[in-house]
């Protein structure tokens, strides 16, 4: 965990008394919804279809125990009883009144938790891995550089108005968990030749209207020059990026029409006069940092303890989750559970306030009080011991979140679509819901392997289909919904955008076609451990294009 | 970005003028009498893009009652009921169109 300073809790403090104030003037009407909405935007607060949604910031998707009950607490007092895990780890309320915000911001800022950096044209969220510090892959802990670009560019008045909306991501793992490379900026922690530890940058990727997979700007910057680094970055951005178009308004379109060795050039010139200046990390603060976080006091304990190899002999619901969703830990005796959110039937992401408070107290019992939030929209206890992995199979059995469905064809990604977003063409949560349905059979799904399906509502791309390994993208057609179907993206290390498949397909035929896709891969794949992907990478679109087609 | 009022107003069938309230975002229809209502059978239907326009104005004028109002369209029942009049509306008019997480279970 991180621990908030003085003057993180009172930033947080003064600005649920600012946008109280606000709120009481736009009830009062001194001010204006022209007005009003900037200031709103700027706290998270949207206006959707049915109310109010209120964007809570999960920075590098790690939560206390603490905080995901004030969630559950929020959930039940001022919204209906459930939040919604967005695919930037973040967390949706969905129904919360303009009335009630200010209280409601009140009880999350005593958690240490706003809705600051989760709207307009700034800095959104910074987002990492949500296997950080616990990952036997990663090379170190990348919240700690998410931490100090968070304090940097939080409020930061030169980047407060942007072109456009800005994300960051960063990486310290040889797998990215991350997707980096599908952000406007992507930092992967590496170490180079000479053992030294740095980043390389990765500029203008972006998923919505103009999809790109970003472009490497720098294989190796050192560490004490990602501030300045990325101010320069930021500075090009904010003095080229085009603010006369909303839909060319991202920086990936400004890297592609420089090309990214120009765009390059261009930040190196910013980047030169400032690196050592102010900006350049003194290590006494790069160590500041790094003691605010807090790590468990691991019990020294071997793999593979009895009490796992018992219940995993005599029970096969839990020896199916033990497979699915539990992962290696980097400390000996320990592992890492994800908890899905995609129950048969659940809408995508989901938690009801009851479900946040269980987790929030198996936590505290094997998960040294922390939860992890991942951009696949489930959950994570990041320090389990082993030995206690079937007492904790059976808690959260109960609870509804032991799905062992992790990264399988039911995982599904998805976008709250038409029926809460004002964005929205078309409905995604039915869809996923029906795919859950369809797939249902957990021996079917875990012979299909990895599979990832992303849904979006509209070509925004919250639902990241262009890299879901079948990806739905929601259209509108003379006032029906439509579907366009793309196959073999992917946002890991070897980020790759689907191909479309063919014309778009009616609402109702949507799940009958992720159907035949599925089909088709079971006939079409080499032998029983040669992932999807792998098959479209080697047999290409068009097989699964006849099949698709053939029958319509 | 353009004003509602500045935006051409095409009609092909009745309208109303809805919004969201203000204080909570609840769906509103603008009524006859230049008030508003949480119930579509109350909402003032016009046909036509001038009586659509006067509607629009009075609904944007009204900054406190309701935010973001614009012109939607309706389809009108036999016995004279109003039903919203594509998916989007019929969404905002009854809610989302799946159950809500909590009936499932836990």
């Amino acid at each position: 965990m991180y621990l908030y300073d003085d003057f993180d809790r009172t930033l947080v403090a003064e600005r649920v008394a600012e946008f109280r104030d606000q709120v009481r003037r736009r009830l009062s009407g001194e001010l204006s919804e022209d007005e009003f909405k900037l200031l709103r935007l700027m706290n998270g607060v949207y206006l959707q279809l049915h109310a109010y949604m209120l964007r809570i910031a999960i920075p590098y998707g790690t939560l206390s125990s603490q905080q995901l009950r004030t969630l559950g607490h929020v959930a039940r007092r001022y919204d209906r009883n459930y939040g919604h895990f967005t695919t930037r780890q973040n967390i949706q309320f969905n129904w919360i009144k303009l009335e009630e915000l200010p209280d409601a911001m009140a009880d999350l800022a005593r958690a240490g938790l706003h809705g600051m950096q989760t709207s307009g044209n700034c800095v959104r969220n910074i987002t990492t891995d949500q296997w950080a510090a616990v990952a036997p892959d990663e090379i170190e802990d990348p919240r700690i550089w998410a931490e100090i670009l968070r304090q940097h560019l939080t409020l930061h008045p030169e980047f407060s108005f942007l072109p456009r909306k800005f994300k960051i991501a960063v990486t310290a793992a040889a797998h990215d968990r991350a997707a980096v490379r599908v952000h406007d900026i992507g930092l992967r922690l590496h170490s180079n030749g000479s053992g030294e530890v740095g980043f390389e940058v990765v500029v203008g990727g972006g998923l919505g209207r103009t999809p790109f997979v970003g472009k490497t700007i720098k294989p190796f910057l050192p560490k004490r020059d990602l501030l300045s680094y990325v101010e320069a970055i930021l500075r090009v951005y904010n003095q080229f990026g085009r603010r006369d178009n909303i839909y060319k308004a991202r920086i990936k379109i400004l890297v592609h029409d420089l090309g990214a060795e120009a765009f390059a050039k261009e930040v190196d010139a910013e980047w030169q006069p400032i690196r050592d200046g102010a900006l350049a990390l003194d290590p006494a603060l790069i160590a500041e940092v790094t003691a605010r976080f807090r790590y468990p006091d691991y019990a020294e304990l071997d793999d593979n303890p009895s009490e796992v190899a018992q219940a995993r002999a005599s029970d096969r619901r839990f020896a199916n989750w033990l497979g699915n969703s539990v992962a290696n830990h980097k400390v000996s005796g320990h592992a890492i559970v994800t908890l899905s959110l995609k129950p048969e039937g659940g809408p995508p992401g989901d938690a009801t306030a009851e479900q946040m408070d269980a987790i929030a107290d198996l936590a505290d019992r094997y998960s040294f009080g922390e939860i992890r939030v991942g951009h696949e929209q489930n959950l994570v206890l990041p320090h389990v011991e082993q030995r206690e992995l079937p007492a904790l199979w059976r808690a959260l059995d109960k609870v509804g979140v032991a799905t062992p469905n992790i990264g399988l064809v039911s995982d599904i990604i998805s976008c709250p679509g038409l029926d809460y977003c004002s964005l929205a063409n078309t409905r995604s949560i039915p869809v996923a819901q029906e795919l859950t349905r369809r797939f249902r059979d957990l021996d079917l799904a875990r012979d299909l392997g990895r599979l990832h399906i992303n849904i979006s509502g509209c070509i925004n791309a919250c639902g990241h289909h262009h890299v879901g390994h079948i990806g739905l993208l929601g259209v509108e057609k003379n006032g029906e919904e439509y579907f366009q179907v793309t196959i073999g993206g992917r946002a890991d290390e070897n980020a790759e955008l689907g191909a479309l498949v063919g014309p778009a397909v009616p609402y109702a035929e949507v799940a009958d076609v992720v159907e035949d896709i599925v089909a088709a891969y079971l006939e079409l794949r080499e032998r029983p451990n040669e992932i999807f992907l792998d098959t479209v990478k080697r047999v290409g679109v068009e097989p699964f294009k006849e099949r698709v087609y053939a029958a319509r | 970005m353009t004003s509602p009022l500045e935006q051409k107003t095409r009609i092909t069938g009745p309208v109303v003028v809805t919004a969201n309230r203000l204080g909570d975002g609840a769906v509103v229809y603008r009524t006859l009498d230049g008030h508003w209502t949480t119930h579509l059978a109350q909402a003032a239907v016009v046909t036509t893009a001038p009586a659509a326009s006067e509607l629009l104005a009075g609904a944007v004028a009204d900054d406190l009652g309701a935010v973001g109002a614009y012109v939607a369209p309706v389809r009108l029942n036999k016995d004279g009921g109003v039903q919203p009049g594509n998916l989007r509306e019929s969404i905002r008019h009854s809610g989302p169109t799946i159950d809500l997480p909590g009936i499932l279970g836990f």
